[in-house]
């Protein structure tokens, strides 16, 4: 079962404190892969938030094809990031690691940021699909203010490989996951946590609804809803269909994937359109056992549970500061000055949501509304 | 093949005594059991001799070899009967297996304790697009103002009982259903329906609340119709929905047919016909030009009768079209579903020809018309209910987790049901299947007071009950091993796989063996 690690913050942190928590939980993931996600960047991109920042894993050649279709699609390099690579036994080092500024191509520069998103969006799938063959482009995200890092590894050896210990690599939001392979071959692609416009998420567990909710979701027409390496992915996109396509509030997500019974449904103030949602997307419901922890484009966070099976998760903190993570032992690790008496433990019916800034929590139940 | 029958015959026999015999001819009148070579008098296997043979000596004996197809068509009339296709193998149904198993990665559930909500929805479903919603005070609610048309959706059992007329079925077996399938929604909380078949249904029934679990069929045949129409004003609720028959899987191509010998008093009245005449609706609805308006005006005006509160349906058989068919009905907003019938459903009376040779497997047809769905991504807007077969060899449970996992959101039954709680003879090697001629030996479909006094309805109801008790806890063990709970697994394809390669092929499942 994955190993999950999410830090949201008033003040720029540090991957190394998600790698560190992920440290204490080591038993729980076999270093099949590990993947961070930082959203809300400090350090060298702070002054860039506006711009699109390409994460990714490329060949030499691949690097070479990626230049030559960026430009031809009209996106300028800005900036480049890349890590200072120590080698690490047992680490297998590919050509290029990067997370690349672009400047929009000169037609998008004052459209809405609607189109740009769709244009961020086709532009990462086109390129996923130039290297997906041979692995000489692999492509995590391609959005404003968003970094994503993923390898094959042990996450504390991936941190020295990657020489995250001493880069200047800050972010806000930190979502982290060691990997332990359950159902698929390894694949970088198969690695939490998942992106798409804003939206993130990552899980523990196993989705046993896997089949029915992927092909609902790449049935939507959504050009995004593709993937699937992991049958976690779709945690992601239900996450983004609910809130950026249907435009719903992020309490619906929850009722949604786990739907209440019918007899639950009349205490809802909110109960006719909370039935019309279980019936219309039926398919969407999940059957665990899965935790998610997710972020929304404005910074919340949030952690959700199956309604039976339940996953380990755990919410706790201070003011300013707050761990989602699946191990209790990964909160002490990162924010060990909180009051553990306070720590939360999310059940069937909660959504544990963390505000932006990590200014206060709120637990969501989901039988009151 | 050939029946037994009593008889009376002199008898000559020789008796020599004496210490010179002298043999001696005497004639006696002696009664007998006589076999009858007569082709329309063939045994049917019906089993009743056993029942009155002082001496346990008969007993009918199947004979593989026969050739009674050879010969059932005297004066240039084809075999007719009832019952189900003479085709004792496997269905497809039955060559899957559920092979996902959670096993440490994903927790298996526990089917005694864990709670399972084991239902589904009847009734056209709008996709989450066009659902009239809007954001106030940080809550979503229903938009009234929208003029929206929110079509009716009915939460229901997902085995559903199939259409049986009153007619095809007797008195005391429609009743036992009927009292079986409210017993089970009022006291065990299991919202099972059941469709009323072609030929309308008693007045005290359509005039009481518990009509509200039951489907009115309207045929081609319309009959009962101007009945229902009639009582429409006096009903207190709303049926659970409208099932418009346009075929019937185990005879294709055509109308339903209920033969004069059953056309007693109470058929009568509920038809309103005259008594004694044979009722053969047309094969088609004749007032059906085309599926884009026709099907649609009737489905319309079903609709239209009960204020747009009521889910509308359409049955067809299973057929190679079904996928144009439900094309169409998926364009057309108030189609509720679509009950695909395939080839092993049953039928009260039709020709050997139609019931043996017509029609097609209910599991690739509602598989190619779910993935047909599927690619259009209405696959949760209009539920597919299949039928015919389910439960062919007595495996109600699987089959019917099966049907869901290939894209079924529901699936009815018939046969299975008769057989469980009413006892019926029938299978696959012909054996009775004279349901077309009222002389139904357990009284199940027959007119005829002295056959149907030998089922008593409340034993039939109690049988339902127990049947649906014990289907919901086989779904459970089946369910409950592959994780899943919460909902129906719909289209969990995965969880499936067959022991043939070419049906893995053409159902895009897994094969293992």
């Amino acid at each position: 079962m994955c190993r999950l690690v999410a830090i949201t913050s008033k003040d720029y942190i540090s991957p190394m404190e998600n790698i560190l928590a992920l440290e204490t939980m080591k038993e729980g993931h076999d270093g099949s892969g590990m993947g961070i996600i930082l959203k809300n960047l400090g350090g060298e991109f702070e002054e860039m938030k506006d711009y699109p920042i390409l994460s990714g894993i490329c060949s030499k050649d691949g690097l070479h094809r990626l230049d030559e279709y960026m430009e031809r699609v009209g996106f300028q390099l800005r900036h480049t990031w890349t890590p200072r690579i120590k080698p690490v036994k047992g680490i297998q080092r590919r050509d290029h690691y990067f997370a690349r500024v672009y400047e929009y191509p000169e037609e998008y520069k004052d459209r809405a940021f609607e189109e740009k998103e769709d244009l961020l969006l086709r532009t990462r799938i086109a390129l996923r699909r130039m290297g997906e063959d041979d692995e000489s482009i692999i492509v995590f995200s391609f959005y404003p203010d968003i970094i994503t890092i993923k390898e094959v590894g042990d996450p504390l050896q991936l941190s020295e490989f990657f020489g995250l210990d001493d880069s200047n690599l800050k972010a806000k939001i930190i979502f982290a996951q060691g990997r332990q392979n359950t159902n698929y071959a390894i694949n970088l692609y198969a690695c939490h946590p998942f992106f798409i416009q804003g939206y993130g998420s990552m899980t523990n567990g196993e989705n046993t609804a896997f089949v029915p909710i992927r092909e609902f979701l790449m049935s939507r027409g959504f050009p995004g809803y593709i993937g699937y390496n992991s049958d976690s992915e779709v945690f992601t996109h239900i996450l983004h269909y609910t809130c950026k396509i249907l435009g719903y509030p992020l309490v619906y997500y929850k009722d949604i994937i786990t739907p209440l019974k019918t007899s639950e449904i009349d205490g809802r103030p909110d109960s006719e359109v909370v039935r019309l949602l279980k019936v219309t997307l039926r398919p969407l419901c999940i059957d665990g056992p899965n935790c998610v922890i997710g972020f929304t484009p404005d910074g919340t966070c949030f952690m959700v549970q199956d309604s039976k099976k339940l996953r380990p998760g755990v919410v706790g903190g201070v003011k300013g500061k707050y761990g989602l993570m699946s191990e209790e032992c990964g909160l002490d690790s990162a924010i060990p000055q909180r009051d553990r008496s306070l720590d939360i433990f999310p059940m069937k019916y909660d959504m544990v949501i963390v505000r932006p800034e990590a200014e206060e929590v709120v637990v969501w139940n989901q039988l009151r509304g | 093949m050939f029946s037994i029958e009593p008889s009376v015959i002199l008898r000559r026999t020789i008796h020599s005594e004496g210490p010179t015999p002298q043999p001696k001819a005497v004639r006696q009148v002696v009664t007998v059991i006589k076999q009858s070579t007569d082709i329309n008098r063939y045994c049917t296997g019906c089993g009743t001799c056993t029942l009155v043979c002082p001496n346990e000596a008969i007993e009918p004996e199947y004979n593989p070899q026969h050739k009674f197809l050879f010969h059932k068509n005297r004066g240039g009339y084809p075999y007719r009967r009832g019952g189900r296709r003479n085709d004792p193998r496997l269905s497809t149904l039955d060559r899957l297996k559920f092979t996902r198993i959670s096993m440490l990665t994903d927790p298996a559930l526990d089917a005694g304790r864990h709670e399972f909500r084991i239902r589904t929805y009847l009734g056209r479903i709008l996709p989450a697009e066009e659902l009239p919603l809007r954001f106030v005070n940080g809550r979503l609610e229903v938009d009234k103002t929208s003029g929206k048309f929110i079509p009716p959706v009915r939460e229901i059992y997902p085995v559903m009982i199939g259409s049986m007329s009153i007619g095809a079925l007797s008195p005391t077996m429609w009743e036992g259903l009927a009292m079986g399938v409210t017993y089970l929604n009022e006291v065990e909380g299991m919202p099972v329906v059941m469709c009323s078949g072609e030929g309308g249904m008693p007045q005290r029934l359509l005039k009481s609340r518990f009509i509200k679990y039951f489907i009115p069929q309207i045929a081609s045949g319309y009959f009962g119709w101007d009945e229902i129409v009639r009582t429409i004003p006096h009903m207190v609720e709303d049926p659970c929905a409208i099932e418009i028959k346009y075929g019937q899987g185990a005879k294709p191509g055509d109308g339903g047919l209920l033969m004069a010998h059953k056309v007693l008093r109470l058929i009568a009245e509920i038809r309103g016909v005259p008594m004694g005449v044979d009722l053969p609706s047309p094969p088609t609805h004749q007032t059906k030009y085309s599926i884009e308006e026709s099907v649609a005006k009737m489905i319309q005006s079903m609709s239209m009768a009960w204020g747009f509160r009521v889910p509308v349906y359409p049955k067809i058989s299973g057929t190679r079209t079904a996928r144009a068919v439900l094309n169409n009905l998926v364009r057309n907003p108030y189609a509720a579903a679509l009950s695909i019938d395939g080839e092993d459903g049953g039928t009260g009376a039709a020709y050997n020809v139609s019931m043996d040779k017509m029609g097609h497997p209910i599991a690739s047809n509602i598989r190619e018309c779910y993935l047909d769905l599927v690619k259009q991504g209405k696959q949760n807007e209009i539920p597919l209910i299949a039928a015919g077969g389910v439960g062919k060899t007595g495996n109600l449970a699987a089959n019917a987790a099966a049907l869901f996992m290939l894209g079924a959101s529901a699936v009815a039954i018939g046969k299975y049901i008769m057989q469980a709680a009413a006892g019926c003879f029938g299978d696959e090697y012909n054996r009775c299947n004279i349901c077309n001629i009222g002389r139904c030996p357990r009284g199940i479909a027959t007119q005829d007071p002295k056959l149907y006094r030998r089922l008593d309805p409340d034993k039939v109801a109690e049988r339902v009950v127990e049947v649906f008790k014990a289907v919901d806890v086989e779904l459970k063990k089946i369910f409950a091993p592959m994780g899943r709970s919460t909902e129906l697994p719909i289209g969990m394809s995965d969880g499936i796989s067959a022991d043939d390669p070419a049906i893995a092929e053409r159902l895009q499942i897994s094969y293992a063996c």
